[in-house]
């Protein structure tokens, strides 16, 4: 959660009233708020923490650092299914037995790939 | 210096060393601040890389960590509640409460989901509109103002069905409080880069200054923080006590005005606990007056929840630069990661879980070493 990750804005628009876009993050692609950076382009590389885009950060920059998180599996710690991380490091099963709510990960994946 | 091709880039990697070990010629003490810092140094071995005159101390900047006991058990009472939905950040699901944690709870029926960013926990509160839906709002001051911003949302789209549990923690009272404790050996610190790209570095001269302490913005991949602390050591030769930004692709002295507006609005400054540590005044934020409505420790009358640490776990000492992990009797033994005593272990970007994580278990000659004096802050 500490992480910030540097990504890329592809396209943007308004929701609610809200400036939002969506940002390549080295192949994962994640819905984030522009509120704080609202003069950010498409194009634009920025850090982004829990779907808030932070800072601008140049180019150059934000691919060396996403390739460095690319070879530490860092991007998959960030963006892979906090359940299954949560089980390994405890040791617990996972899913568990009838979990009425296995597939929220899937479920969020599929609604962000149709609203693409 | 076995770990230098792993860098990135090596050539520069070894010349940041090289000026380190030629400007050191006394002992010098610094603090990392952020977790995600101390996660990195362990990572890549840059501890044992830098000359032995040169320490690192673990800092207390792994949200994580410091979140309190009594949060953690307000969280997992709340969580359990039926009609509850109860949305976190994944790495919030193994952090040990008093018995158990997120995960069991989960386990056990309760609604847990796991969010990416908070609006997607408004989002779920929207779809759900006969259900309460509650967000653990913590972090630092990187994290406040995208939570901060949720709750905006909520009360300008009139969603009545969503609440915050807010334990935010800001750095520069920390430092303070790290700078005061009487036990404290630190002499210059590494300041956690990205919380600067929200704050900026106007906090931090008045510190410096007082202290006499060095303050170098860092960021926190590894050539990042060769770098800061090659200039922190140039300052300590020295004798200087500044504040320098070694993070300027990433932090502007201003910080992020956008994201300090909607803070000012949303939270007030308040005295905060901190796992492990105690009370540390100002620390900390809760939410202002005009939206105490989404308060969930109000909502759900958990204010009364009060927690004993166990005596046991001296992740307070390690957040404090005090004592290093593996100087802990439990480290290793009957704390690891799988069975965590304390949220040190828990949270990957805690000191203890990097220590071990990271080929440190052979490593423990301060395990027979008398223990330090321990010195709570407050």
């Amino acid at each position: 959660m500490c992480l910030a990750v540097p990504g890329r804005v592809l396209d943007i628009e308004e929701k609610d009233g809200t400036r939002m876009a969506t940002v390549d993050f080295g192949g994962v692609v994640k819905e984030v708020c522009l509120e704080y950076l609202p003069d950010l382009q498409v194009g634009e590389y920025a850090i982004v923490h829990v779907g808030f885009a932070l800072q601008r950060l140049d180019e150059e920059s934000a691919k060396q650092t996403l390739e460095l998180f690319a070879q530490l599996g860092m991007l998959q710690e960030e963006f892979g299914d906090p359940w299954e991380q949560a089980a390994q490091a405890g040791g617990s099963p996972w899913p568990f037995e009838g979990d009425p709510f296995e597939g929220d990960q899937a479920e969020s994946d599929a609604v962000e790939e149709a609203r693409k | 210096m076995k770990y230098i091709d792993e860098f990135q880039d090596p050539d520069l990697a070894r010349r940041l060393l090289d000026d380190i070990h030629a400007t050191v010629t006394r002992p010098w003490a610094l603090m990392e601040v952020c977790g995600g810092q101390t996660h990195t140094i362990i990572r890549h071995g840059i501890d044992q890389l830098l000359p032995e005159q040169v320490e690192l101390i673990h800092g207390p900047g792994c949200p994580v960590c410091v979140t309190p006991l009594e949060v953690i058990d307000k969280a997992l009472e709340i969580a359990s509640r039926p009609g509850v939905i109860f949305c976190s950040f994944g790495d919030m699901l193994r952090v040990p409460g008093t018995g158990r944690d997120l995960f069991q709870v989960r386990s056990e029926g309760g609604d847990v989901r796991v969010v990416y960013s908070p609006l997607d926990a408004l989002k779920v509160a929207q779809q759900n509109p006969g259900r309460e839906v509650v967000f653990f709002g913590i972090g630092f001051e990187t994290t406040a103002p995208p939570n901060a911003m949720t709750v905006y949302q909520a009360k300008k789209l009139g969603i009545p069905n969503f609440s915050l549990l807010v334990s935010h923690v800001r750095v520069p009272p920390a430092i303070e409080a790290i700078m005061g404790s009487p036990g404290c050996r630190v002499q210059g610190f590494l300041a956690a880069g990205h919380v600067c790209s929200v704050m900026g570095m106007g906090e931090y001269p008045e510190l410096a200054a007082r202290h006499r302490v060095p303050i170098v913005v860092t960021g926190f991949e590894p050539l990042d923080i060769l770098e800061g602390v090659r200039r922190a050591v140039h300052q300590l030769e020295r004798g200087e006590h500044t504040v320098d930004n070694a993070y300027a692709r990433a932090v502007r002295p201003e910080g992020n005005p956008a994201a300090l507006a909607m803070l000012e609005d949303v939270f007030e400054v308040t005295d905060r606990a901190w796992r492990g540590i105690g009370i540390i005044p100002g620390s900390g934020w809760r939410l202002s007056e005009r939206y105490r409505d989404f308060d969930a420790e109000h909502r759900f009358s958990v204010t009364g929840i009060t927690t004993l640490e166990p005596a046991e776990c001296r992740s307070g000492e390690v957040l404090q630069g005090l004592i290093k992990p593996n100087a802990c009797e439990a480290f290793g033994t009957t704390c690891t990661p799988r069975n965590p005593l304390g949220a040190t272990m828990v949270s990957s970007e805690g000191a203890c879980a990097a220590y071990y994580l990271y080929r440190r278990l052979e490593l423990t000659p301060a395990r027979t070493a008398a223990p330090l004096e321990t010195s709570p802050v407050a």
